[in-house]
């Protein structure tokens, strides 16, 4: 006890954290407002937004299994290799290879985890009527952040470079093949040609700009790597910070008026 | 001896029945009547005792189903696991929500507070929030890391473009989506569906003018928004899924889930028009070669469908359209047709083994 407080009146704790222990509304209210982390939120908040049975915290816990994914997602790039040769064999030696090699397994059920706390996240938004006035423009944000979220999903489902993976991500883009107008057997694709000459055919269709080829080959891993390890997950902090900037912004947390 | 085997037997006939039960249209119909009950009978349902109830039941139901071979080895694959989870968490905050809707909207009869009243009842966020948010990331990261220990992440066999495993299963969150393309073509199913699910997602805010039930649990006060977001969300989220992982097997075929995933059953075969019903059944002529006028029964069904579905929703609606304007309510109605679309067409399948209701193969046009 002695040496708590003497490390908290000492110069090192005092530069760190500019108010003194948190025990009275001044100094709590400093905790809050002096730490760029914890200043997410506000200062004091409605009561009923703070109990469970109210917001499930499941906002929150998608935040933290985001922040999960990137931590797991970094320790999984350190040894993985987007290249046909070694992608799957890297993801198999992860447990017999690697120290504590658990990366793996967290950032995949992570994943699931994150998608369904996500969908329940939009589920009690609903319930609750969250999305109405003044919040419209945050709920938009939240669809963006659920589709971008289920992108990060579908994108990495590839890169263990398996059955699995390939066939998944094969029967996914298939679909794109059949897009209007941009697909080569969507409706209307025959419509854009110059002289009788097609425009869009397999090789420069939806599909093709998707995949990076005709089929789900080493191209499409490269580019699978890229957008899941570095373009979506950016895209995704970005519309995090919009997120919980207006959720504050619009009010804080709902409440009856 | 032989009261164990009358048990046995007695046991076959029961999940015999539950296959059936399984079947597309059962699933379905069963799973749309089970969601339009709890709507009804909310305030009963979600008592805690009535709740509980269910509650064991579905548990026991899950242990004894848990003796059959069949079912273990579909339940117990390791991408499956989060399907199961999430079937309990959101029946259980289904529960939740449910129940405080249940008191709120007694609440509001009552002319008493709501629970979550008192907009003024202002508390510290350090330490209350603070505490509750450390708490819940302490428990998440104890569960993920058992979750991580308990169940290695499936790795199959080296990707092989020469070998396509049957079935070929998208990702479980989009196996909605895989199930849509029994149904419709993947222009539609894959592409146009989706892009309109997004739309209509961020449409929400902007189509509900409905100022009450901001900011708290209540169903009273909103019965149709809440009933149409659970339809999409119960329905064809949740029950397509589940439809889509456990029932779904080689080649596409449907599969009880106490039944042997057996490869030699053929796919299904399918090939009713609209235009043989129309031309050759009904007018007993051979089909036209124009394709406009070969298709004109099926685009005359879709077109009354979209244009005459409004008017007569109107009926039903003339409250809300008052509300809402001409835009907001063609937009909403046109939304709510589309999902409606989905279920429709399923029916049209298993009654009528339709294929498509306008054809267009030509230009690869077919709805
Ligand atoms: C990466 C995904 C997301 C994260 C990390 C996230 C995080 C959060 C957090 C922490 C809150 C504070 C209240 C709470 O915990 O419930 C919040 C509020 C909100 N979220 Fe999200 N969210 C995400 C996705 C979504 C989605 C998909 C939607 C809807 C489609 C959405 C709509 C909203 C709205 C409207 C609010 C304000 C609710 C209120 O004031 O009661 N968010 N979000």
């Amino acid at each position: 006890m002695r040496l708590m407080n003497w490390v908290r009146e000492g110069q090192i704790w005092g530069s760190v954290f500019r108010h003194g222990v948190p025990r009275d509304r001044r100094t709590r209210a400093m905790a809050i407002l002096s730490n760029v982390f914890l200043h997410l939120h506000p200062v004091a908040i409605r009561k009923s937004g703070i109990r469970l049975s109210f917001t499930w915290c499941m906002g929150g816990l998608t935040f933290f299994l985001f922040l999960v994914e990137v931590v797991t997602g970094v320790l999984l790039m350190f040894y993985y290799r987007p290249t046909v040769e070694y992608a799957y064999f890297d993801i198999e030696g992860f447990r017999a290879h690697v120290t504590l090699g658990l990366q793996r397994e967290l950032h995949r059920w992570g994943a699931h985890a994150m998608i369904i706390t996500i969908w329940l996240h939009m589920l009690r938004v609903f319930l609750t009527g969250s999305y109405k006035p003044p919040r419209e423009f945050n709920w938009s944000v939240g669809v963006i952040l659920l589709v971008l979220t289920l992108l990060l999903s579908f994108t990495g489902y590839l890169l263990p470079w398996d059955q699995l993976a390939m066939w998944a991500i094969t029967v996914g883009s298939n679909m794109a093949r059949a897009t209007p107008f941009v697909g080569y057997e969507g409706p209307g694709a025959a419509f854009i040609q110059i002289g009788g000459v097609p425009l869009v055919h397999a090789g420069s269709d939806a599909r093709f700009g998707l995949l990076a080829g005709t089929f789900v080959g080493p191209a499409t891993l490269l580019r699978f790597y890229v957008l899941h390890c570095v373009f979506l997950p950016v895209v995704v902090t970005v519309l995090l910070a919009v997120h919980f900037w207006r959720v504050r912004k619009d009010g804080g947390i709902s409440g009856p008026l | 001896m032989d009261a164990l085997l009358a048990a046995d037997s007695a046991m076959d006939s029961v999940k015999h029945f539950v296959n059936v039960l399984c079947e597309p249209h059962w699933f379905l119909i069963i799973s749309v009547v089970a969601l339009i009950v709890f709507l009804l009978g909310y305030r009963w349902f979600t008592k805690p005792v009535v709740a509980g109830a269910i509650a064991a039941l579905g548990t026991l139901a899950f242990i004894v189903s848990c003796q059959d071979p069949n079912f273990v080895k579909i339940v117990q694959k390791a991408d499956n696991v989060p399907i199961v989870i999430m079937i309990v968490v959101v029946s259980y905050v289904l529960w939740l929500a449910f129940r405080q809707a249940a008191i709120n909207d007694k609440r509001l009869e009552e002319g008493k507070p709501l629970l979550e009243a008192g907009a003024d009842d202002k508390v510290l966020v350090w330490p209350d929030l603070v505490y509750i948010e450390l708490i819940a990331l302490v428990i998440c990261t104890a569960a993920l890391i058992v979750w991580a220990i308990m169940l290695p992440a499936p790795l199959e066999q080296p990707a092989d473009p020469n070998v396509a495993p049957n079935p070929a299963k998208a990702p479980w969150y989009f196996l909605g989506l895989q199930e849509m393309l029994v149904y419709f073509d993947p222009w539609l199913a894959g592409v146009v569906f989706p892009g309109l699910i997004i739309v209509g997602l961020i449409a929400i805010p902007y189509i509900d003018k409905n100022p009450r039930g901001n900011g708290y649990y209540t169903f009273k006060e909103r019965p149709f928004a809440i009933s149409t977001f659970l339809f999409g969300f119960v329905i064809l989220w949740v029950v397509l899924i589940v439809f889509g992982t456990f029932l779904r097997g080689p080649n596409w075929n449907f599969f009880g889930p106490f039944e042997f995933w057996d490869h030699n059953r053929p796919a299904a075969l399918l090939n009713r028009e609209p235009r043989d019903m129309f031309w050759i059944e009904f007018l007993q002529r051979p089909i036209p070669g124009n394709y406009i006028l070969r298709e004109l029964p099926g685009i005359l069904l879709l077109g009354g469908y979209f244009l005459g579905g409004p008017i007569i929703l109107l009926v039903f609606f003339r409250r809300m359209y008052r509300q809402m304007g001409f835009l907001r309510y063609s937009v909403m109605s046109f939304l709510l047709l589309t999902m409606l679309l989905m279920p429709i067409k399923m029916v049209l399948r298993w009654t009528l083994n339709l294929h498509y209701i306008v054809g267009i193969t030509e230009w690869f046009l077919n709805v």
